[in-house]
């Protein structure tokens, strides 16, 4: 592994990505001074945009590799992916804090954010999803803490962190596969402005499901990455069980898919050649279909560059996913009428802007901290 | 007990006083708006109109005729926007509105996605935006005072008072006058049923009612997942102990041999 002077802070990437952070901070200075219609393209018809679908419900479906691995490493004793677990711990934390930041941009009245740890309302599962941010985020700060008192030589700390960390890791698996179902039943309630494609009263379950399927590609991914940029080094078994693990849940992804779609609007209508038809194709061939048609293969598995491939298309796929539940699903009736919404280049900005956020804020902690200790000592 | 209004929409004649008193009484200004090809105006209700009258032109034997319809919240009995609220700015009161209390909203909007009959607006362009919809003059009947749209129509196209009565007064005008309206009271299932009611002489979805309202209670269909989080707890936390328990005793096993 290469030491922290060995990695390169100063990248023509990471410059890129610092200029569209601090881009993206002056557009959300605009939207604190001149209300969410001076940068963004909403509207009474279309609520939510391109902040909830891709930053808030695209940020924590791909956090959810946090909670799997550290569930297999910590309470499966699933001793291979130790070497990984860390980084997907960090990789989780920086998925919450993305999304709880756009989540605290996006509200019309973001100084307001605390009231729902004040004011409870369990019918609500915006109340839900609010309370477990914040148990969760503190949760995934408290399982990568060890890294950060290391550094500060802040040893007992540490030590403490080990010792309570299999409770803290099982407390993050609950209320993760609480989060994740709970951000797909926030759709419930819009029975009939969700298209019959996606809407179904156990969809729920499905965001789950397909943010394991993401969790675990992006743990690959951002595994296969860090060996290239970090000269971090991998094992390909790593590697292979996590596709195999993507292959599992795909299929019962795929299963679930299909029989909603039979049960449901019935196959004819993913072929109507309607937009939302046609969103639905493509995300299911992106999403799950060709991800299992590759994973499928020996060889496939065992080569990290077509890993790589089958990753992006697995993270692309969930993440389309989210944006036509979000958006492409609710379009029908809202064209009808007039409206429509398409994303401002702020709306735009301010996205890729938080996702350099936790790419830099990865790379700095990669560098500075034990992110991928070499020898693992046993705790 | 709730109040109601009747809305008959055979007495409407477009005159959309109550659009102005409605205006008046709750301080809203204008936005402006552009010809749309009808006298709907505006086109859309918006953070600055809580009711409007919309102009649906028909034709009847060959005539065109007028139907006008008069658009706000319906004050449903099971409000999906106060449900999904997760700081109870938005509340069904007793006495039959569904207010907003504004020193407790966050600005997530869920209101908005939630409500079947896309009530609830917003102040896009304000940096301490409200949610905007109609408040049932709230204040005013708090008073004693009737709505300030029913105070001020001129042929009693709404009828005020106690929701029983509402209703048996728009089942006996339908029994008393066959044929004038169409067999179906909206708002009296629709979302689990609202406080205000609309009787049509024509079939309700020719003037752009929203016939895909479910009739069950919206807010139902979140609390089904809801009350399955004490057992999902329960699962998780179980299975998440006796895996740790199994993993670690096949651990120590593996030492032993």
């Amino acid at each position: 592994m290469k030491t922290e002077h060995e990695i390169k802070m100063w990248t023509p990437f990471t410059m890129l990505m610092c200029a569209l952070m601090g881009i993206g901070g002056l557009i959300l200075l605009v939207r604190l001074f001149k209300g969410l219609g001076a940068v963004t393209n909403l509207n009474d018809r279309f609520p939510w945009g391109l902040w909830i679908g891709i930053d808030v419900l695209g940020g924590v479906a791909m956090a959810a590799g946090g909670f799997i691995i550290a569930g297999a490493v910590y309470i499966l004793n699933m001793k291979k992916y130790r070497p990984i677990v860390r980084a997907s711990i960090l990789n989780a934390f920086f998925g919450y804090l993305l999304a709880a930041t756009a989540i605290t941009l996006d509200i019309g009245l973001p100084w307001n954010i605390w009231h729902p740890i004040f004011m409870w309302q369990i019918h609500s599962i915006m109340w839900v999803v609010a309370i477990h941010v914040v148990l969760y985020t503190t949760t995934l700060a408290t399982e990568s803490s060890p890294m950060f008192f290391e550094k500060l030589g802040m040893e007992k700390a540490a030590n403490f962190i080990h010792k309570i960390i299999v409770p803290v890791v099982l407390f993050g698996v609950l209320l993760s596969t609480l989060h994740q179902s709970s951000l797909g039943a926030v759709y419930l309630i819009a029975v009939g402005k969700l298209s019959p494609l996606w809407y179904n009263s156990q969809f729920p379950w499905l965001f789950l499901i397909s943010a394991v399927m993401m969790g675990l590609s992006m743990v690959s991914f951002e595994t296969i990455l860090s060996e290239k940029f970090f000269g971090h080094k991998a094992d390909i078994s790593i590697l292979s069980g996590l596709a195999r693990g993507v292959l599992i849940t795909g299929v019962i992804y795929l299963a679930i898919k299909l029989w909603f779609l039979i049960s449901g609007p019935g196959i004819a209508a993913a072929f109507n050649g309607s937009m939302e038809a046609n969103m639905y194709l493509l995300e299911m061939v992106v999403s799950v279909i060709g991800p299992i048609v590759f994973l499928s293969m020996k060889k496939v598995r065992e080569n990290v560059k077509s890993l790589l491939f089958v990753n992006a298309m697995v993270i692309s796929g969930v993440l389309l996913n989210r944006l036509n539940v979000s958006i492409f699903g609710v379009y029908r009736d809202q064209a009808a009428t007039g409206f429509s919404y398409f994303p401002s280049w702020m709306e735009f900005v301010v996205t890729l802007a938080f996702i350099s956020f936790s790419i830099v804020g990865f790379k700095v902690c990669v560098k500075y901290l034990r992110v991928f200790p070499e020898t693992e000592t046993p705790h | 007990m709730a109040k109601s209004v009747l809305i008959d929409l055979t007495r409407c004649i477009g005159c959309r006083s109550c659009q102005i008193a409605c205006k008046e009484w709750n301080e809203r200004s204008v936005k402006p708006t552009t010809m749309t090809g009808n006298f709907t105006n505006p086109p859309e209700l918006n953070s600055e109109c809580y009711t409007r009258i919309k102009f649906v032109e028909q034709e009847k034997a060959a005539l065109p005729v007028w139907n006008f319809v008069k658009d706000q919240c319906l004050h449903c009995k099971n409000p999906a926007c106060a449900s999904v609220c997760p700081v109870e700015a938005l509340k069904k009161t007793e006495a039959g509105p569904v207010t907003y209390n504004f020193s407790r909203c966050i600005g997530c909007r869920y209101c908005m996605l939630a409500c079947p009959f896309y009530i609830p607006k917003y102040e896009w362009e304000k940096a301490v935006p409200w949610v905007r919809k109609c408040t049932f003059c709230s204040d005013r009947i708090a008073a004693g005072l009737v709505p300030a749209c029913v105070k001020s129509c001129p042929t009693n196209t709404m009828l005020y008072g106690e929701y029983d009565d509402i209703l048996k007064e728009a089942n006996k005008r339908m029994t008393d006058s066959p044929g004038k309206y169409v067999n179906h009271i909206y708002g009296k299932d629709e979302a689990g049923g609202t406080s205000w009611l609309y009787l049509s002489p024509v079939p309700f979805e020719s003037l752009g009612f929203n016939m895909n309202v479910p009739t069950t209670k919206l807010p139902d269909l979140t609390w089904a997942y809801i009350k399955k989080i004490p057992a999902v707890i329960g699962v998780v936390l179980t299975a998440g102990v006796i895996s740790w328990v199994i993993t670690r005793r096949n651990e120590n096993m593996g030492k032993e041999e």
